[in-house]
């Protein structure tokens, strides 16, 4: 009965490892071949481990497209992406807590709005948005990439908040109330210190929307020392390229660091993010 | 002077007003990048339009057009193709593996965390140009098919009947999302309800069937909606991998749409293109929420 039962355990784990693997078999083969000779990963590119280990590529890679290295590329993403969280994060905060502790008038209506933004994905919006952009004069400037997300404008992050605001207790604004706090001294000194699991849990996931954010670049930003990482990569897949395969798997791993490290680190507000709202991850 | 900033402070502090200041980015940004564009767009729809020249009015012709362009009606093939297959595919590998990883063992938060990886880094361009090289005739999928035998290579993003599985493969492989999501409400189903139908003598497929996919439907309706509407949408990964080709047996809507605005630059039908897309994807959300009575239970526990 033991031996049988430890059997199966040896089944469950070996499948479900197995499983995993192919999973994410396509990942690990991308890092290796990053570090196989270029003219050798096609022609190796069956057995994972590189017959000689070289760093090569990397340096090849780093070097970018005409002038521009990726030491540009990351810097561009990284900027974007850091200052459209910023926006996102406090806006939304605001937004929520007004939703959450405020009745006025047309709070229904809003409501259902937001709610209709986060049924209405950023596809529907690319023409319509990059025609009034257009008449701004916004386009060839990371404005686009940016401002917008200083206005709330991702419902779920809203929505996510509104939750967590809606499960503090009601008597700390009271309490405060009456030692003279207004409503802007209770977000600032209250709410929005308590609410830090779901700030970072938004602000995690808009971090690695806005790195792997391509449409937008793709549509706003011409100038190639603008490019963000996303953008760049393309460039690898482009007919004029050198096709330097060894490069391209190079920069497409670090492009995917980022994302790795925030999964390793910040696991616990992912997982819950998803669980509790949906979040597409 | 003291006096009314005194009442202005008081003001600012009523409960109607403190709600529409804290509201305010949203109301701007609501009004500013969503109607205003919108509004926008809709006029351009019925124009000719290219972006260089002025727009000229034209009625209904940019949506009557559409009924002669079969390349539209192609691209809807397409992505209905893509999303009715992949998202159920999807749903139901989710749930499969969901099922697996609920008996906690020392390993569980690594298995998870395996299953779950590719649906952090899935969308980027990284993975795009990763699964291009894969499925490419020199690449991984076939020099791995050749072992069992299969020696001459397939050319997958070539042929029209493969092409396109290669974007729903992808597609599937993301499935650690959902997975998540079934596991949290799988955890949340009372064991009680187990063995009360295991006094009962339910086998385990019957309470598979009677228990758990019952308490389950809520949450895969939640995720069908929102997977249904972002399948239909998907963009960088056809522009990426196949960009349509061959043949088109691969142009998603999106991509088609970003095409006649951008490369052929009918900036007037892509507008009307993007809100008959809309309608398109109104119509799949209500149609599912119209089915929801017939199979979602929502008696709770």
């Amino acid at each position: 009965m033991k031996k049988k039962r430890l059997v199966n355990k040896i089944i469950y784990h070996v499948l479900v490892c197995g499983f995993g693997l192919v999973m994410i078999y396509p990942l690990i083969w991308m890092v290796m071949s990053s570090f196989k000779e270029t003219n050798t990963i096609f022609a190796t590119a069956g057995s994972l481990i590189p017959e000689k280990f070289i760093l090569e590529n990397y340096a090849n890679g780093w070097k970018g497209f005409g002038n521009v290295s990726f030491a540009a590329f990351f810097k561009n993403s990284l900027f974007i992406s850091i200052v459209a969280t910023i926006g996102t994060v406090i806006s939304s905060a605001l937004a929520a807590f007004g939703f959450s502790r405020c009745h006025f008038k047309g709070r229904k209506f809003l409501f259902a709005a937001m709610l209709v933004t986060m049924m209405l994905p950023a596809q529907v919006l690319m023409i319509p948005q990059y025609l009034w952009y257009q008449k701004l004069g916004w386009v060839g400037t990371y404005i686009p990439l940016i401002i917008p997300y200083f206005f709330a404008i991702q419902g779920f992050f809203v929505y996510l908040m509104i939750n967590f605001i809606d499960g503090i207790p009601k008597e700390l604004d009271e309490a405060a109330k009456i030692d003279g706090c207004s409503y802007y001294s209770i977000f600032a000194r209250i709410i929005f210190p308590l609410i830090k699991p779901a700030l970072v849990t938004a602000g995690i996931f808009s971090f690695m929307w806005r790195w792997d954010d391509f449409l937008s670049a793709l549509l706003y930003v011409n100038d190639s020392a603008k490019y963000p990482v996303s953008l760049a990569l393309k460039l690898f897949c482009d007919p004029g390229s050198s096709s330097d395969y060894g490069a391209m798997f190079a920069m497409a791993t670090l492009s995917v660091l980022p994302a790795v490290i925030i999964f390793i680190f910040f696991q616990r507000y992912l997982v819950e993010g998803i669980a509790t709202s949906g979040l597409k991850g | 002077m003291k006096k009314s900033s005194e009442k202005w402070r008081t003001c600012l502090n009523k409960e109607s007003v403190a709600g529409v200041v804290f509201t305010l980015p949203f109301i701007l940004g609501f009004l500013l990048f969503m109607l205003v564009p919108m509004g926008i767009s809709l006029y351009y729809s019925f124009c000719d339009y290219n972006i260089l020249s002025p727009p000229v009015f034209t009625g209904l012709k940019n949506y009557t057009n559409m009924f002669h362009d079969e390349t539209f009606f192609k691209a809807i093939g397409v992505t209905f193709y893509y999303a009715l297959v992949s998202v159920p595919l999807r749903l139901i590998f989710a749930l499969m593996v969901a099922m697996i990883l609920l008996k906690t063992t020392k390993a569980s938060g690594f298995y998870r965390a395996a299953y779950y990886l590719p649906s952090i880094i899935g969308g980027s361009v990284a993975v795009s140009i990763l699964w291009k090289r894969m499925f490419a005739i020199d690449g991984v999928i076939n020099k791995l098919l050749s072992v069992f035998g299969l020696e001459e290579g397939i050319s997958w993003l070539g042929n029209t009947k493969t092409a396109i599985w290669t974007l729903i493969i992808l597609a599937v492989w993301q499935f650690g999302s959902s997975m998540l999501v079934f596991l949290s409400s799988l955890k949340q189903i009372p064991a009680t309800l187990y063995e009360a139908a295991r006094v009962d003598g339910a086998s385990s497929v019957t309470q598979f069937f009677k228990v758990t996919l019952p308490l389950l439907t809520p949450t895969i309706f939640f995720n069908l909606v929102m997977q249904m509407i972002n399948g239909f949408l998907a963009f960088t990964q056809c522009y990426i991998i196949t960009q349509g080709k061959p043949m088109n047996s691969t142009l998603f809507y999106t991509v088609y749409m970003y095409q006649q605005s951008f490369e052929y630059y009918n900036t007037g039908y892509g507008a009307a293109l993007a809100w008959v897309m809309l309608a398109i994807v109104g119509l799949i959300t209500l149609f599912l929420f119209a089915t929801k009575r017939f199979w979602v239970y929502e008696g709770g526990v």
